[in-house]
């Protein structure tokens, strides 16, 4: 089975898990900031909070169309089956994300009306519903669908359970705690202060989250306990607990010694370690328990016709993505002359 | 396999109409807004005329609104193919799925790349990459249009796919075939210009607003009022007259890969030379006849064939079962064409009274021009719903049936959402709509800087209208 319908899908799993990585991260910190919206009554801190993400926020998006769009042409077996089996949290997390995009530019149109707080609201419950949805997603998958004959066959409710509910949570505390220390890094002040305070809880939260997920899993399914324990996923996974902890330390430091940076790098940290862990945990399937990523796969024909697209246009994504994000670096005050 | 009326079907369809008819408005004005962006930024750096750049301040606050709203129900739309359509994603995905991750690829990212700086990098980038960036978004907008057409288009007209026996699905043979199918130009072409059509009148009826509200004050309009005006009605003038011709252009391939959808536009029944054409009508699906028909003798063969023998084909043709619902297309197909001569007899008048000198003192034909405002983006949405409805009972043409593309969702659940998608758009889209309309109902005036409506801050101001472009903030400053 070494030839091009054995490889093609390997690629493009690689090509999906990097371009769902960067979605999380880009747009967890986004969703993140909308829900510390809770914690921040002040408007201008508010303003200088949006400010931070307002030129890019739309890109960060992009990148789960392009998951949905990856997955639809390459792995059309998985789009058609986790959809429905999923449709619920999905519908939720599309409208979700309807009221966090337009209040960008909804809040400002509505200042000092009534009607702001209809949008300032949309925004923070927009990010948290959306961040919660996510997270019942991924944990459903963990969890598996049923399937018959390579299709959903199993009931809309199926996703509902305290697992998917306890991955939501986690989740929303990740991508909040992405969202604080993200702040940390861009703004002054109170506001800068106030971050480092959250940022300690959420990483808390967030630790908790992760021990109670991973000890979970492997309850779940007889496999994924065996992917852990043997030769040579071991030598992967286990260091994985050690470097959560090691990077747990070394965020907590970095909070209360005033650093800027390092504590978004130590969340990203964590969340590469989820990541990563997750792909361990379910290669080489991409429905568990029953589809793999070459049962869920199109034709080598479309795979290939889209590989050679993605070669050419990834890197100049890539490259226009980093000048964007360059035009707008540095610390975001008030005063700045940008919304 | 569903039945043609399962609730959970036409709940689906319904859906899905619902979200990709609300959808469309907001590309469509993207389209050429963004368009018209692109131009006034190249006119003001060319001329530095202040007037160009007072308009693409005044233009780029709508755009900004308009933007957010097409990214944001964009998105359900790239989720709601495997969401209500799983066995067509499942089988049409190699094909489907493929362009529309090179739309992603190609467009999306171009756009939202360089929105960030077209918005809030005024003060930040040179006035030369500043231009870029908003002539990337355009691009990106056009880009986009391009890939979802061909993909549109090949589930009208497929082409280069082979069959797999095994599972059903649709191989990929020829790339190309698929990409360029028969009715692709026809249809980008006629999106194309429809998307422009849309804006002039959009702009051209703001600028018929503004100075109707100036007469009234006893006052002359102010100068990018009339600028904007004019352009808009040079738009109206060369553009409606070419749409009509590519909508003929269009109607004529239709009628060459998708007969029964013309004989459902015209109503007939009978295939017959010399067909004349229906002016109005109610075509009836039971009785296979059309009641209260009023006929233009050989217009039909003379409209659809260029030739009065001509063989126009009835919907008799075709078995009930492959029959488009003609009592909807019949409709939508007159009043999109309606409104199409309508626009040409628009502006025609403006090129008339603008060779009299009278384009800015007219007031009932600003006044005409004010009600015109819909009429873009009514034709569009009409010859949209012709070409969807128009192409049933079959997703892709001919090939997989609507009633088998649907997802297994529960009727429950479908319940449940339509409901969702129908509040939440209401809302946020019937309130975005209003937010636009007040924030046109502001004239935009010599040196615009952007005070918005409702004492909307100067944060708004700023972010959009930085008043000082400081060519020495270079690159990334
Ligand atoms: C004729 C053009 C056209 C048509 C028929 C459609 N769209 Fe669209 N779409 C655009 C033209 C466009 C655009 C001009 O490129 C938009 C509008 C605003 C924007 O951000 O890009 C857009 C936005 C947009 C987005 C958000 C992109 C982002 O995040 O930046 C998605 C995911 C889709 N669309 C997907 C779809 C799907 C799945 C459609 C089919 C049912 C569809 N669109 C019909
Ligand atoms: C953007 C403008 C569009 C509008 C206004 C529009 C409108 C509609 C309408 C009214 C229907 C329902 C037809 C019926 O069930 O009787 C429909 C169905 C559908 N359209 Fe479109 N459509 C648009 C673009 C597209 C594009 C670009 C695609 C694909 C790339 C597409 C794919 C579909 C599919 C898959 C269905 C469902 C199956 C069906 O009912 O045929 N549509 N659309
Ligand atoms: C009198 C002039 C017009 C004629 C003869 C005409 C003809 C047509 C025809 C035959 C179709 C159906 C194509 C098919 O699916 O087979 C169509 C679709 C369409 N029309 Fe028109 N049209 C006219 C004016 C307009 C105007 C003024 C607009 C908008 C401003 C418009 C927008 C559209 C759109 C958006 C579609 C659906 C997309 C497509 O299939 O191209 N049309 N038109």
């Amino acid at each position: 089975m070494m030839d091009v319908s054995y490889w093609l899908p390997v690629i493009w799993a690689v090509i999906l898990v990097a371009a769902i990585s960067i979605y999380v991260i880009l747009d967890g910190f986004d969703l993140g900031i909308g829900m510390l919206f809770a914690l921040e009554r002040d408007r201008g801190c508010r303003d200088v909070m949006i400010n931070t993400i307002a030129p890019v926020w739309d890109g960060n998006e992009t990148w789960m169309v392009l998951g949905g769009a990856v997955l639809y042409g390459v792995f059309p077996g998985a789009y058609a089956t986790l959809l429905p089996a999923f449709y619920m949290p999905i519908v939720v997390m599309l409208l979700a994300l309807i009221f966090r995009g337009v209040a960008f530019e909804f809040r400002i149109l509505t200042r000092d009306t009534p009607r702001e707080r209809l949008w300032e609201g949309g925004f923070m419950a927009g990010s948290a519903l959306a961040a919660f949805c996510q997270g019942v997603i991924v944990g459903g998958v963990v969890q598996g669908v049923r399937v018959v004959d390579g299709a959903f066959a199993g009931n809309a409710l199926d996703w509902l359970t305290p697992f998917s509910i306890l991955c939501g949570v986690a989740v929303m505390c990740g991508y909040a705690l992405l969202g604080a220390t993200w702040l940390v890094w861009r703004t002054t002040g109170g506001l800068e202060a106030a971050c480092r305070r959250w940022a300690g809880w959420l990483a808390i939260g967030l630790f908790v989250g992760i021990v109670a997920v991973s000890a979970w899993t492997p309850l779940l399914h007889a496999p994924y306990l065996r992917r852990w324990t043997d030769w040579p996923n071991i030598a992967l996974v286990a260091p994985v607990p050690v470097l959560v902890v090691v990077l747990g330390i070394v965020l907590a430091r970095a909070l209360r010694r005033g650093r800027t940076r390092a504590p978004f790098a130590c969340a990203l940290g964590w969340f590469g370690l989820c990541l990563s862990g997750l792909g361990i945990t379910l290669w080489p399937y991409a429905v568990p328990p029953g589809l793999t990523v070459w049962d869920v796969s199109s034709p080598p024909s479309s795979q290939f016709f889209q590989l050679v697209g993605t070669a050419i246009m990834l890197p100049i994504i890539l490259a226009y993505t980093i000048h964007s994000y360059r035009v707008f670096r540095g610390k975001v005050t008030e005063t700045d002359g940008y919304h | 396999m569903q039945t043609v009326h399962d609730p959970a079907l036409l709940l689906a369809r319904f859906q899905f109409a619902f979200t990709v008819g609300v959808h469309i408005i907001f590309p469509a004005f993207s389209i050429g807004l963004a368009a018209y962006l692109a131009v006034l930024e190249g006119l003001w750096l060319r001329t530095g005329r202040a007037v160009f750049l007072d308009l693409y301040r005044y233009w780029i606050k709508v755009f900004s609104i308009v933007f957010a709203m097409g990214v944001v129900s964009g998105l359900v739309m790239s989720y709601e193919f495997g969401t209500n359509w799983s066995v067509f994603a499942r089988k049409a995905g190699p094909i489907t799925g493929v362009l529309l991750s090179y739309e992603v690829m190609t467009a999306f990212f171009l756009e939202a790349g360089f929105l960030g700086v077209m918005l809030f990098g005024m003060n930040r980038v040179g006035r030369g990459l500043h231009f870029a960036a908003t002539c990337c978004v355009s691009v990106g907008t056009l880009i986009s249009m391009t890939w979802i057409l061909s993909s549109n288009s090949w589930m009208q007209t497929p082409r280069g796919y082979a069959i797999d026996p095994a599972t059903g699905r649709f191989m990929p043979a020829d790339w190309l075939a698929i990409i360029f199918n028969p009715s692709f130009p026809f249809r980008l072409v006629h999106m194309g210009l429809a998307a422009f059509l849309s804006v002039a009148f959009i702009v051209g009826a703001t600028g018929a607003w503004h100075m109707l509200g100036a007469r009234r004050r006893g006052q002359a309009a102010s100068e990018p009022v009339r600028v904007m005006f004019s352009m808009a009605m040079w738009m109206a003038a060369i553009v409606a007259p070419i749409q009509v011709m590519a909508g003929d252009a269009h109607g004529l391939n239709t009628l060459k890969y998708q007969p029964a959808k013309i004989a459902a536009m015209e109503g007939d029944w009978v295939s017959e030379d010399h067909a004349p054409e229906l002016l109005f009508g109610i075509p009836n699906m039971k009785t296979e006849r059309t009641d209260y028909a009023i006929r233009l003798p050989l217009a039909g063969s003379l409209i659809l064939t260029h030739s009065v023998n001509g063989r126009v084909p009835g919907m008799k043709d075709f078995p009930p079962d492959q029959r488009p619902p003609s009592y909807v297309i019949f409709f939508t197909f007159r009043i999109m064409v309606a409104l199409g001569m309508l626009m040409v007899a628009v502006g025609m008048w403006s090129l008339w009274l603008r060779r009299r000198g009278r384009l800015y003192d007219t007031p009932l034909f600003h006044r005409v021009a004010l009600c015109m405002a819909p009429a873009g983006f009514l034709a569009l949405l009409c010859g949209w719903i012709t070409t969807e409805v128009g192409r049933q009972p079959w997703t892709v043409y001919g090939l997989l049936r609507t009633s088998d593309s649907v997802a297994p969702n529960a009727l429950s659940s479908m319940a449940v959402s339509m409901t969702a998608f129908v509040v939440v758009y209401v809302l946020v889209f019937g309130s975005g709509i209003g937010m636009l309309v007040r924030l046109l109902s502001h004239a935009p005036h010599a040196g615009e800087h952007g005070t918005s409506p409702d004492h909307a801050p100067d944060i708004l101001a700023a972010r959009s209208h930085p008043a000082v472009i400081d060519p020495t903030h270079g690159e990334g400053a």
